[in-house]
């Protein structure tokens, strides 16, 4: 046997068909195209969603009043009081595995300069509420102690705010803005972070400190809210066991009976987002698999059909002397080709599919390099095996069969 | 004393159709020499093509011997059965079954393809003189489609010269064909075995056996006569004494 001259052969036999070629290498390029690029989409947006969250904070977890679900049934939790300063005292005596704490309380209202005027959340925190969420200062500088102390009338306003209510002429650090009749004297810039994984703008916020929120604005002696850092990603489990450790203990709580708080991490919530997303890669990845097993039916379809067709040429083919091998080595060669090339060009159609979607939905182009293997090596075993299996048995066949099959 | 070619003994062969078996060819001794130009002729269905297709090793007989250059076919494995034809048989077909969007050339060059000893330049060389031999030299680069009945059976003719076999075996070769276009492909095959080439012909038509140097009758799957031919037409002469191509008139 000459593998040159089969080659040769084969080369000529896919020339004479160009058609039918073109046909079988789309279902390669569809198949393969469809898989890189579904695939790609889905792991983008996951790893763009886990990027986002951990945007949201440091090892960020975060104590909240009472049990938010009850016998399955969602409770609101504003009006659950039991988290005070105390238990942020507490905290930040007792526990170790985290670094840094702040209490948190809001609400909304309207911001107003001269003119101007912006509905947004102002939030009562300390220093250390920066660091806990990433935002970071452009300009000015954060509360002191001091200015906590004694419930000073100050505030730290984000990129919306500004935006809104001073516009691009103004420096808004010095100057003073009214928040729900109150007079805030602006002492700090936030620098731009942009929106969240659910699409929240995390600019449109005003920080003032807790102490002055709490009374001067709501009236109130709890707290809404305890934010805190792990010390680090892996202690994270850890310091939230001791957060509600200390936390019961402060409230008095025996053993048996409910929290009346509730402790959640940054790291919960990047898994469930992930399960989600995962979920999602899932079923991006199924509409791959269909349009995968639509391309190998295609394939299929054509190479079965050809063969029939070629059944003819092919007891030519033993007539002048080639034997059964020959034959099988000629479809296989064909196969391989088209698989080749089909896979290469669905290969470069779904990484310009994904980095095209990618780019559209603003995600992170990744090259999955297993989604590219996989699907290139199912449509090659779909194309080779039913090239080579229908050869296979028309050229187990007599000659002169072959030659007067119909 | 010629060399024998082809020698067949108590050769059979049976079809089986469901429940029917169809006895085509019944017990047929017979011999090809060297330098012979036989016709294998018979009313339709009298087991001519059967009996070429066992001795192109296309099809296997149920029963008896066929010695093809001293060498027993039912001892050939499908391999050697393929290296036969490779280098020592060329089939014509009536239906020439050349290769669609295939040139001249290529359609010639094919058995080459599969003789590995065969270069690609002695390759081409080879299939160009076929070409000549048959007349069609101009005509290589030429898809099937764009030439003529005739000309497509002289391609096939190429074909079965290009490995020179030891014989060459035509079935109905020229059952396609008009009466001139006949004539020029057996002055053909008269040239060829003046140069040669054994050469055995399957044909139903009586003018066209007696080109040859002997015809073998079948009959149901027997050889009913074997006679030489004696007034044996020569091609060329004929051709010369055909009318001239005239409108014909209604
Ligand atoms: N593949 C087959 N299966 C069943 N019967 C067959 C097959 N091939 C041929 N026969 C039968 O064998 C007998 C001989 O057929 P064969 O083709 O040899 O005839 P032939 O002499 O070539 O006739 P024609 O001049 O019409 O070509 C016929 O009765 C035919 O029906
Ligand atoms: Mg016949």
């Amino acid at each position: 046997m000459n593998y040159i001259n089969l080659t040769k052969i084969a080369i000529n036999a896919l020339n004479r068909n160009k058609f039918r070629a073109v046909l079988t290498m789309l279902g390669i390029i569809i198949g393969v195209g469809s898989v890189i690029g579904m695939l790609s989409i889905g792991e983008g947006s996951k790893q763009s969603i886990q990027s986002e969250i951990s945007q949201m904070g440091s090892n960020m977890i975060f104590a909240m009043p009472g049990s938010m679900r009850r016998g399955g049934v969602m409770m609101g939790n504003s009006n659950a009081k039991s988290l005070t300063l105390k238990d942020v005292a507490a905290l930040r005596k007792q526990a170790r595995n985290l670094s840094m704490i702040s209490p948190q309380v809001s609400t909304s209202g309207q911001a107003i300069r001269g003119n101007k005027n912006w509905p947004t959340t102002i939030y009562g925190v300390n220093g250390e509420y920066l660091d806990i969420r990433k935002y970071e200062l452009e300009d000015g500088r954060i509360f002191t102690e001091q200015e906590i102390n004694s419930l000073s009338k100050v505030c730290i306003v984000g990129q919306t705010v500004v935006e809104n209510i001073f516009g691009t002429e103004v420096d808004p650090v010095g100057q003073t803005i009214r928040y729900s009749g109150i007079p805030l004297k602006v002492i700090g810039v936030l620098k731009e972070k942009g929106q969240n994984g659910m699409g929240m703008d995390q600019d449109d916020l005003i920080l003032a400190p807790y102490t002055s929120v709490q009374r001067r604005l709501l009236a109130i002696t709890h707290i809404q809210a305890i934010y805190a850092s792990a010390i680090s990603e892996d202690s994270s489990d850890a310091a939230i066991e001791e957060i509600e450790t200390i936390i019961r203990s402060q409230h008095k709580l025996k053993d048996g009976t409910d929290d009346d708080f509730e402790v959640r991490s940054q790291a919960e919530m990047v898994s469930m987002f992930t399960s989600v997303s995962n979920n999602m890669t899932m079923l991006l990845g199924a509409i791959a698999g269909i349009s995968l097993l639509v391309g190998g039916i295609g394939i299929m379809n054509i190479m079965f059909v050809s063969v029939t067709e070629r059944t003819k040429e092919i007891g030519l083919r033993m007539s002048v002397g080639g034997c059964g091998t020959d034959i099988l080595m000629q479809f296989l060669i064909e196969a391989v080709i088209l698989s080749i090339i089909g896979g290469i060009i669905g290969i470069l159609f779904g990484l310009l599919v994904s980095a095209l979607a990618t780019n559209v939905l603003s995600l992170p182009f990744i090259i999955m390099e297993n989604a590219i293997l996989l699907s290139f090596l199912v449509c090659s075993a779909i194309g080779v095996f039913f090239g080579w299996y229908p050869a296979r048995k028309a050229a187990n066949l007599n000659p002169i069969d072959a030659i007067r099959h119909e | 004393m010629q060399k024998t070619i082809i020698e067949v003994k108590d050769l059979k062969k049976d079809y089986h159709v469901g429940e029917v078996t169809v006895h085509a060819l019944r017990k047929i001794n017979m011999q090809i020499k060297e330098g012979d130009f036989a016709a294998i002729m018979g009313t339709s269905g009298s087991g001519k093509s059967t009996m070429l297709n066992i001795l192109g090793c296309l099809d296997k007989p149920t029963d008896g011997t066929y010695l093809l250059d001293g060498v027993n076919m039912a001892e050939m494995n499908k391999k050697q059965l393929a290296q036969l034809r490779n280098t020592k048989l060329g089939f014509i077909f009536q239906s020439y079954n050349l290769l669609p969007r295939t040139t001249a050339l290529e359609n010639v060059e094919l058995p080459l393809y599969y003789n590995s000893k065969v270069k690609s330049k002695e390759r081409r060389e080879r299939a160009m003189h076929a070409l000549e031999q048959v007349g069609l030299a101009d005509r290589y680069h030429h898809m099937p489609n764009q030439l003529s009945g005739g000309q497509q059976q002289r391609v096939a003719i190429a074909r079965s010269l290009v490995n020179d076999p030891v014989i060459i075996l035509a079935d109905e070769a020229t059952g396609n064909l008009d009466t001139r276009t006949s004539y020029e492909i057996m002055e053909l095959f008269q040239k060829l075995n003046d140069d040669g080439k054994t050469i055995a012909f399957v044909t139903h038509e009586e003018d066209i056996a007696r080109f040859m140097k002997r015809n073998i009758v079948f009959r149901d799957g027997l050889i009913k006569t074997e006679m030489t031919v004696d007034k044996r037409h020569n091609a060329t002469q004929l051709i010369a004494e055909l009318p001239v191509e005239t409108d014909i008139d209604f």
